[in-house]
């Protein structure tokens, strides 16, 4: 079988930190190969080596034979390497045509030919599977879509390894068949196609070998085939899964009501939405993308108020017109926009954990540093945050610390109820287990939680009561033991 | 305020090595004399004229640097707190209240700025603009666009006077400088500081009043240009409602930015400000005493701050000391 990429014994050093220590990876022709690791394994690392954003400090790369050495991405994709990213980063106010063809238009003198430009990227796009306006700007379009167009440009230059990196984050079941479907196609052709994804079903749906990083080495590479989940996740973690491998660790339902929601609606985004959190027990929010999730936690928090409507907790309406009186009020919510509204990536660490905890004490009432100290020693411990230490920025930590620093912020307010917005969104298989272990143990101390997750089965697992949500309104609420994929699913997909 | 060693380093290291150029090329720079009951010497005046203004300007324009934003408006601040406190004393007010007056309304400007970028969501750079056309206006019609000469002893000994052989105002802004630092470590301002610059709607979203916080240094801002113009007035005995700060809000942001503190916000340092403003005032002197043209002399200040500018790029620093850049895996 012939080699279309070929890497042997890269390393990557930053400055004292080995990310990559000799690392091989082979990709055939006409073959889809999923990378995997934990969040800090080392694939985003490799992936950026290999295409031009970093440069090795040891080993070869070849595609087809032919040795190369990409000093930056423009390189790479000369030499038929080409990436589409987590978040489609093409113009959006430019149109379709000029995303697919920008930095290769088609010219005559120094006039660019816009018709050829339209017709070619009609093509690229055709070759998909997907027809629509190029001349219409890349933002009105779909976040499908405009996958399809990094996909459609990367054709267009000719590329013979495509990169997908965790390109199916944001599309919902039906887009990812999709652009399962044109992997598929473009595999048939003959394009090597190397696929990031944390979704277990979705590696094992097309993949056709699995390779697997480990702190920054390779583990192995296997056929899918011959690989159980068991085994791919043990691999990747380096022992045995826990609480994957265990029983369900949801408590039983029937504690005292900590919380009760009662006709809470904001006008135009969300609701009314009417139910109880229990004390020492995680209610669930479930539903497809769009059904009010992310708004109901928002609102809830006091970021984007409700316009009616009580939150009561001890025969008392709270307050939560904003966070400080959300936080006030004993509410803590950890945002699905790690980047966006969680980390402070150059503050260390220790100042983003305490920052919660002393912006409810105010200015004037500074923690010690002492006690700052031994606050982020023991989360850092506690909660197994790998990091070279507390004065570290939480900008160099992989995405699953991170979470589990914003975690460790909240803990330390101790709060009566924990809103986590997709708490293991863009984390690992082990780091995820981690986080619903931890959530257990919350609640064990009394804590209630408010669980938001488009992961059915993480809900199910996790929670003992379950508002299922459905085009921005309450559907039903689920208990106990009626708490089963099943019925959430049938409940989300009832007319 | 983590004041890491690298940030204070760049520019202490500029300043060495315009201190060895000086001690090679005019012997009498490092010359002190004690006359009079007070030290006169080149050194002396470094450290009396760049306390007055840049060092100042350099206190505030720090903060409010450090929470993403800028402040044009502090050259104007200076000339309408100078003329507020000249023509008050003019008026026969008390020295106390004179000075008061002009820091307050100084203060107030500042605050005005605060309000009109975190209340009315103003960029910083255009409201601090608006603030920087106003003042100067406000100054003029104060002054009816005349020089204010004044004859008051202890509104001159301000800046003219001198203390323990020093000069007032060293003391004065090592006093401020000292309480900003300690404020800022011994609370949780600094850190609410950093903390809105790294990331605003991460730090509203964990309970801190960012809107509080700019409004805070904006005002603080404004007050420290204020303390600066009432300083200048006294130094030449008048207000001089159309010089007094012209273009100084740039060498706070060139201090500020030599001293290592990003214009993008997050970290800052004092300390490295503090070491900026003096490397600014030491640059000066040394081209006056050079006999370069005052019309020239901002060719070679320019390139001095974009030396130290380059030293503190990441891109260059990593060549020069490979430090570990942030692995995203």
């Amino acid at each position: 079988m012939s080699e279309l990429l070929q890497l042997d014994g890269i390393v990557k050093c930053f400055g004292a930190f080995t990310a990559l220590k000799g690392v091989s990876f082979q990709l055939r022709a006409g073959e889809i190969h999923a990378l995997m690791g934990e969040n800090g394994a080392g694939k985003s690392t490799l992936i950026k080596v290999l295409t031009g954003v970093h440069q090795a400090d040891g080993g070869t790369m070849a595609v087809a034979g032919r040795s190369i050495r990409p000093a930056n991405p423009r390189d790479a994709e000369s030499a038929g390497i080409s990436t589409v990213y987590q978040e489609v980063n093409l113009l959006p106010n430019l149109s379709l045509a000029e995303n697919i063809l920008m930095g290769r238009q088609p010219m005559r003198g120094p006039f660019i030919r816009h018709a050829e430009g339209k017709r070619r990227a009609r093509a690229a796009l055709a070759r998909l599977g997907l027809e629509a306006d190029v001349t219409a700007p890349l933002g009105s379009f779909p976040v499908a879509v405009q996958q399809m167009t990094a996909i459609a440009r990367a054709l267009d230059q000719q590329a013979r390894v495509l990169i997908l990196d965790e390109p199916t984050s944001s599309l919902d079941a039906k887009e990812v068949e999709e652009l399962f479907t044109v992997m598929r196609r473009l595999r048939s052709e003959g394009m090597g196609i190397v696929f990031i994804s944390h979704f277990l079903d979705q590696i094992y749906a097309v993949s056709d070998r699995i390779t697997i990083l480990r702190d920054g080495s390779g583990v192995g590479t296997w056929e899918a085939a011959a690989l159980s989940r068991l085994a791919l996740v043990s691999h990747m973690i380096g022992k045995e899964a826990p609480g994957l491998a265990g029983p369900t660790v949801r408590a039983e339902a029937g504690g005292t009501e900590a919380i009760r929601v009662e006709f809470l609606a904001r006008r135009g985004t969300v609701g009314p939405l009417s139910f109880s959190v229990m004390a020492g027990e995680a209610t669930g929010l479930a539903g497809l993308l769009g059904s009010g999730r992310t708004e109901t936690a928002r609102m809830l928090f006091g970021i984007d108020p409700a316009t009616s409507g009580a939150v009561m907790a001890g025969g008392k309406a709270l307050a939560l017109h904003s966070p400080r009186a959300a936080m006030a009020a004993g509410f803590a919510f950890c945002s699905e926009d790690r980047k966006a509204e969680g980390i402070l990536p150059s503050l260390s660490v220790r100042e983003n954990i305490v920052l919660a905890l002393q912006a409810s004490r105010g200015a004037l009432r500074r923690v010690p540093r002492a006690g700052q100290d031994a606050l982020a020693v023991r989360f850092i411990k506690a909660l197994n945050i790998r990091t070279r230490g507390p004065d570290t920025p939480i900008g160099m930590l992989s995405g699953g610390n991170q979470q589990k620093c914003l975690l460790a912020r909240w803990m330390a307010v101790q709060p009566r109820l924990l809103i986590l917005d997709e708490p293991t969104r863009g984390v690992d298989v082990g780091a995820k287990a981690e986080i619903e272990l931890l959530c257990a143990e919350l609640r064990r101390a009394g804590m209630s939680i408010l669980f938001i997750s488009a992961e059915l089965e993480e809900v199910v697992r996790n929670c003992s009561r379950v508002v299922v949500l459905r085009d921005r309104q309450q559907a039903a609420v689920l208990d106990g033991p009626a708490i089963t994929l099943q019925t959430i699913m049938e409940t989300v997909a009832a007319a | 305020m983590n004041s890491s060693r690298s940030t204070v380093l760049w520019p202490l290291l500029a300043l060495a090595a315009l201190l060895a150029f000086n001690a090679a090329a005019s012997p009498g720079f490092f010359q002190l004399e004690w006359k009079d009951g007070r030290l006169f010497g080149t050194l002396v005046d470094i450290f009396n004229q760049g306390a007055r203004v840049p060092m100042l300007l350099a206190l505030g324009m720090t903060l409010v640097i450090a929470t993403g934003g800028v402040d044009l408006s502090v050259g104007s601040l200076m000339a309408v707190s100078g003329a507020v406190a000249a023509t008050q004393v003019n008026a026969g007010a008390p020295v106390a209240q004179a000075v008061a007056a002009g820091l307050l309304l100084a203060t107030a400007l500042g605050l005005v700025n605060g309000l009109l970028i975190a209340r009315a969501g103003l960029q910083p750079i255009i409201a601090t603009l608006v603030m920087m056309v106003a003042g100067r206006g406000l100054a003029m019609l104060l002054t009816g666009s005349q020089m204010v000469p004044f004859q008051n002893r202890s509104l001159t000994w301000l800046a003219n006077g001198s203390l323990a052989g020093l000069p007032v105002p060293v003391f004065i802004v090592l006093i401020l400088a000292g309480i900003t630092g300690w404020a800022l470590r011994h609370s949780a301002a600094g850190l609410f500081i950093e903390a809105t610059g790294d990331n605003e709607q991460a730090s509203r979203l964990a309970g801190i009043r960012t809107g509080g916080v700019r409004i805070a240094v904006y005002a603080f801002s404004g007050f420290c240009a204020g303390l600066s113009g009432v300083l200048e007035a006294s130094n030449i005995s008048a207000a001089d409602p159309a010089r007094i700060g012209d273009t100084r809000e740039l060498d706070a942001i060139f201090a500020v930015v030599a001293g290592g503190t990003a214009l993008t916000g997050g970290r800052f340092s004092l300390a490295g400000s503090v070491a900026g403003a003096l490397l600014l005032q030491t640059l000066t002197l040394t081209l006056y005493n050079q006999n370069v043209p005052p019309a020239v002399a901002p060719v070679p200040k320019a390139l001095v701050i974009l030396a130290v500018c380059l030293l503190h790029s990441p891109r260059l620093g990593a060549r020069f000391s490979r430090r570990p850049q942030p692995a995203a895996a």
